[in-house]
This record gives C-alpha cells, sequence and structure tokens, in this order.
C-alpha cells in the first residue's frame, strides 16, 4: 500500500517553511528532486567514516569507499536491468552522457553527409552536443515532428530515417510536453535503417520502471540529482561492443592501465571512461536513492504519479485562460506545463512563490520546442513520490489567486 | 514576504503599455531577449537635431515587470540627450519600478535599459522580433 504521508516523513525538507508560516510545496522535480533522509545520511557516513580515493590505496578506508563506489554501480546496473555492470559509466549528469557520445563515438564514426535523427521534443543537452559535432563533421541534424498534442509523428519516421541516419537520438519522456514516447518502437526503427539508437532518460529513470534490454537501446544517459540522488553524478549505459571500441572521452588518472612518456594503454570497462579522482560521495549517494526508489517499487511510483497527474490535469483544466500543454491519459509523465491567457509564466511563478508553491517557469532547456508551440515561455509543475492532491488543490487555488491579482475575469 | 510586487501601477502598465509601438525609419533600434525567461523587447529612438530623444516606442513580449519596466523607461527618457540615455542609472529604474525584486527578477526589470543602451551605443540590431502574442 503506497502511504504517501510516510513518504513524505522521508524527506526532511518538505518540512521547510518557505517563509514564516508558509510551507514548502514542491512542485519542481522535474527541475531537481528533493532527497530521502537516508541519502544525506549515506553521504555523511562516507565522509564520516570512510572517505578515501579509491582504485589505488591498499588500506582499510580506500578499500571499504571502493567497495561502496562499484556496490553502487551494481545497484543501478540491477535498477536499469543492464546485462554487464561494466556497461554502466558514472558521468556528471546526463547532459555529460551525451557529450561523451557525441565527443567518443561520434567523432570516430560521423562523417560528411552523414545523419543524425533527434525529435522536437529535446532539451538542450540532447541538442548541442549534436549540432557540434554535425558542424565539425558536416554531418546534418533532423528532427523528427511533433503533432499539436505533443506527441511524436511516428508515421513520419520513414521520411525521417534514411540509410544516411547513423543515430536516432530522441527523449523517452518529454521535460515540457510529459510525451511518453515508444521507446521500443522508436529504437527498432533506428536498427532497420542501420543507425544507433541513444535514449534521454532523465525524465524517465526517476518516475518508471527502466528496462535497457527491453528497450535495445544501445546508449541511456539520466541524471542522479531527479531521482532523489545527489547532483554531480548521472549514469551513461552503453552496449558493451560500442563502449569497447570506443576511444577514451576525459583522459588521466584512473583511466589508464599502463603509461609511458610515449603513451598510454587505456583501462578496461567502466574505468576507461573515468577519468581522475571520480565522485566518490555522489556514487554513495545515488546508490542510497536507487535503494530507496526500490523500496518503494518503481511501478507503485509511478502509479502514484499517474493518480496525482489525472487529478491535476482535470483541476488545471477548469481554469479560465489555461492551455495545458502535450498529450492526456496514458502518454504523459507526472508533469503539467501550461499557459495562462493574460498572464506570464514568470508572473505566475512568483505569485505561487508567495504562496510556498515552487513550481518552474521559463522554456526548461527546451527553446526549440517553445518555438515549435509558438510560445516563449511556459509554467511547469511536476509530481513526485511525495506529491498528494492536498498540493495539487493548493497549486488551483493559487492559481486562481494569479488570476485575481491580474483582475483577469 | 507580503511585499507585492504586483503593485496597481505595475498591472496598469501591463495591460496598458506606454509608448507602445514602433517608428519608422528610428534614428537607432535594437533588440534584445533575456534567455532565461524568454522575455524580448524591441525599442526604437528617434532623435531630433539637438540629439534629445524626440520619440520613442517599444514592443515586447514577458512578464509583468519586464513590460512594465519598458513603458516607465520610455516615458522617463522622452527629451533627454543621447549622452543623458547612455548614462541613464539601472538604480534609478529600479527606483521607478518601486517595487523590491529578487536577483532574478532585477533581470527582467532591466532587460528594457540593457535595449535601450546597446542601441544608444550603436550596437548593429541583431534580430528581429520573433515573438508576438
Amino acid at each position: 500500500m503506497y502511504d504517501v504521508e510516510r513518504i513524505r516523513d522521508d524527506f526532511p525538507i518538505l518540512k521547510t517553511e518557505v517563509y514564516p508560516g508558509v510551507p514548502l510545496v514542491y512542485l519542481d522535480s522535474a527541475a531537481s528532486s528533493q532527497k530521502p533522509l537516508t541519502v544525506i545520511r549515506a553521504m555523511d557516513d562516507y565522509y564520516e567514516h570512510y572517505h578515501a580515493n579509491v582504485h589505488r590505496g591498499v588500506h582499510r578506508l580506500s578499500e571499504l569507499a571502493t567497495t561502496e563506489y562499484e556496490a553502487a554501480r551494481e545497484k543501478i546496473a540491477r535498477f536499469v536491468n543492464a546485462p554487464e555492470i561494466e556497461q554502466i559509466i558514472y558521468v556528471g549528469n546526463a547532459t555529460e552522457g551525451f557529450n561523451l557520445v557525441a565527443y567518443a563515438w561520434g567523432r570516430a564514426n560521423i562523417g560528411s553527409g552523414d545523419e543524425i535523427l533527434l525529435t522536437e521534443l529535446e532539451h538542450h543537452a540532447n541538442i548541442v552536443p549534436w549540432q557540434i559535432l554535425a558542424e565539425e563533421k558536416g554531418a546534418t541534424l533532423r528532427y523528427l515532428p511533433i503533432l499539436d498534442d505533443g506527441t511524436l509523428a511516428i508515421e513520419r519516421l520513414g521520411e525521417f530515417l534514411t540509410e544516411r541516419t547513423k543515430l536516432f537520438s530522441f527523449t523517452a519522456a518529454s521535460n515540457v510536453a510529459g510525451t511518453i514516447t515508444p521507446v521500443r518502437e522508436l529504437v527498432d526503427a533506428a536498427h532497420s535503417v542501420g543507425a544507433l539508437a541513444m535514449v534521454d532518460a532523465a525524465q524517465l529513470a526517476p518516475h518508471m520502471p527502466v528496462d535497457v534490454q527491453a528497450m535495445d537501446c544501445d546508449f541511456l544517459a539520466f541524471s542522479s540529482h531527479k531521482m532523489c540522488g545527489p547532483t554531480g553524478i548521472g549514469i551513461l549505459y552503453g552496449k558493451r561492443h560500442l563502449l569497447e571500441t570506443m576511444p577514451p572521452f576525459m583522459s588521466g588518472g584512473d583511466m589508464i592501465r599502463r603509461v609511458t612518456f610515449d603513451g598510454f594503454v587505456p583501462n578496461d570497462l567502466p574505468w576507461k571512461f573515468e577519468a581522475g579522482t571520480p565522485r566518490i560521495a555522489e556514487a554513495v549517494g545515488l546508490g542510497a536513492a536507487i535503494d530507496y526508489l526500490s523500496s518503494l517499487g518503481m511501478d507503485a511510483v509511478h502509479e502514484h504519479e499517474r493518480a496525482v497527474t489525472d487529478y491535476a490535469f482535470e483541476a488545471l483544466s477548469d481554469i479560465p485562460g489555461i492551455r495545458i500543454i502535450g498529450p492526456l491519459g496514458s502518454q504523459r509523465g507526472g508533469l503539467i506545463s501550461f499557459t495562462l491567457a493574460g498572464l506570464h509564466p514568470h508572473d505566475i511563478a512568483e505569485i505561487l512563490d508567495k504562496k510556498g508553491i515552487a513550481i518552474r517557469a521559463g522554456h526548461h532547456c527546451a527553446m526549440p520546442l517553445h518555438q515549435r508551440l509558438g510560445l516563449s515561455a511556459t509554467a511547469r509543475a511536476s509530481f513526485y513520490v511525495h506529491t498528494t492532491f492536498e498540493e495539487i488543490d493548493q497549486l488551483t487555488a493559487a492559481l486562481h489567486h494569479a488570476r485575481s491579482v491580474f483582475k483577469l475575469k | 514576504m507580503d511585499a507585492n510586487i504586483y503593485r496597481e501601477q505595475i498591472i496598469d502598465l501591463y495591460e496598458n503599455p506606454l509608448n507602445y509601438g514602433e517608428i519608422e525609419n528610428p534614428d537607432f533600434t535594437y533588440e534584445e531577449d533575456n534567455p532565461l525567461c524568454g522575455d524580448v523587447i524591441r525599442i526604437d529612438v528617434r532623435l531630433d537635431d539637438q540629439n534629445r530623444v524626440a520619440e520613442v516606442a517599444w514592443r515586447g513580449d514577458g512578464c509583468a515587470i519586464s513590460q512594465a519596466s519598458a513603458s516607465l523607461l520610455t516615458e522617463e527618457i522622452k527629451g533627454k540627450t543621447l549622452d543623458e540615455v547612455k548614462a541613464f542609472p539601472s538604480e534609478k529604474l529600479l527606483e521607478l519600478i518601486g517595487v523590491p525584486l529578487s536577483m532574478a527578477r532585477v533581470k527582467c526589470a532591466l532587460l528594457s535599459l540593457k535595449v535601450l543602451k546597446a542601441g544608444a551605443y550603436g550596437i548593429p540590431d541583431p534580430g528581429t522580433m520573433r515573438t508576438h502574442e
């Protein structure tokens, strides 16, 4: 039984008052999620009791730190059903995952005249690294269009996937429209023309079960801080034969097996891609976050968010002048982006903030998508494991209040 | 936090902006956006033979603070010399807006002044208006 009140007790920050007498209503988890106490404690415990560098010491603390650093990797591998632990690469965030693939795989495999396919839903993290690569190599970027409801124009895939397409990189869940895309179908389509498929799971992994083998994707990236873990760490998953043939991305210590004055031999996977002293505390924290989410059960998390999102969708739909971006029903993740006629999203966010309600306003690092929708900005409320129906009622009431401040009829 | 940044005047200016529009053959024109929130403002200025602001108009899209600020600023600079426009202090504009602003919103408030000064200093206009209601 999913007990949201008990879950709320796990998050110390939810007891915060943002202004005197004004409790926090945190509806900005899609930007960054809050952390349960177990995650905070796991990182404190590491720093208080067994901090040391990994992979090199013979002393007890280094051994403990290495064990925990690698144990977290094993938990993550299980969490996304990776065939082998070595396929889980620690990176800084999902953004770094895209950069790693663009630099290491892209520079070796993309040439003049090749095409990289993205979609109109993408976050800047899944656009700009490819733009830089395409410019350098004389390749072309194409964008699979969306329909007006924020879903992908799947039936037009044939026009956009050609024998020139070398990579199809797309989001599994949009951070603006909320659209959940049919990952396996898109991956299969990419493979059918001989292209690789990379999945942006930054908005999927925190909210739903992820199975990289069922998806059959070649690469997949996500960030820890959106899924109860700390900032500063993310994960890149890749198919083994690809990771093995890719040159290193960053270079330095820990990523080498042997160095002479004349050259180096790279380390084995996954350390080949982890140059320098890594993010040890962050890996420990992410491991604790995975434990936490697993204890709730990702199916239960998804079901809870589904109920909250349906409730919010209905409540917000009744507000005069509202335009909700993205699809209805089962194709939507736990967030709602919207505009209100006569009220700029920034003004909405400011008025809501005074009521303790944290939402995001702006283009959410997806400017091309906003241009496609004919909008300069949207307001976004996003939901997570601890979101309650009462909080949605508060959101709705505050939006009515915002309209009255602006004297909208 | 009862300090209400949406005082009557700001809302009024948002709904009924001053000097909204465009000028044909302006002496300078400039447009810029605030990429964080998508606020965008363009200002056109025509000078008289003594280099004073004879006519000023602005267009834009954005939050109440950025748009009210453009009305207040354009109203304030009428008749001022080009040098006075170049030296217009940002504190003065914040004073005209007259409500306490967080750091993020100060950027919204000062976008109009940034645009005006870029134009006054003769920086080539980078673009065309992208967003209109």
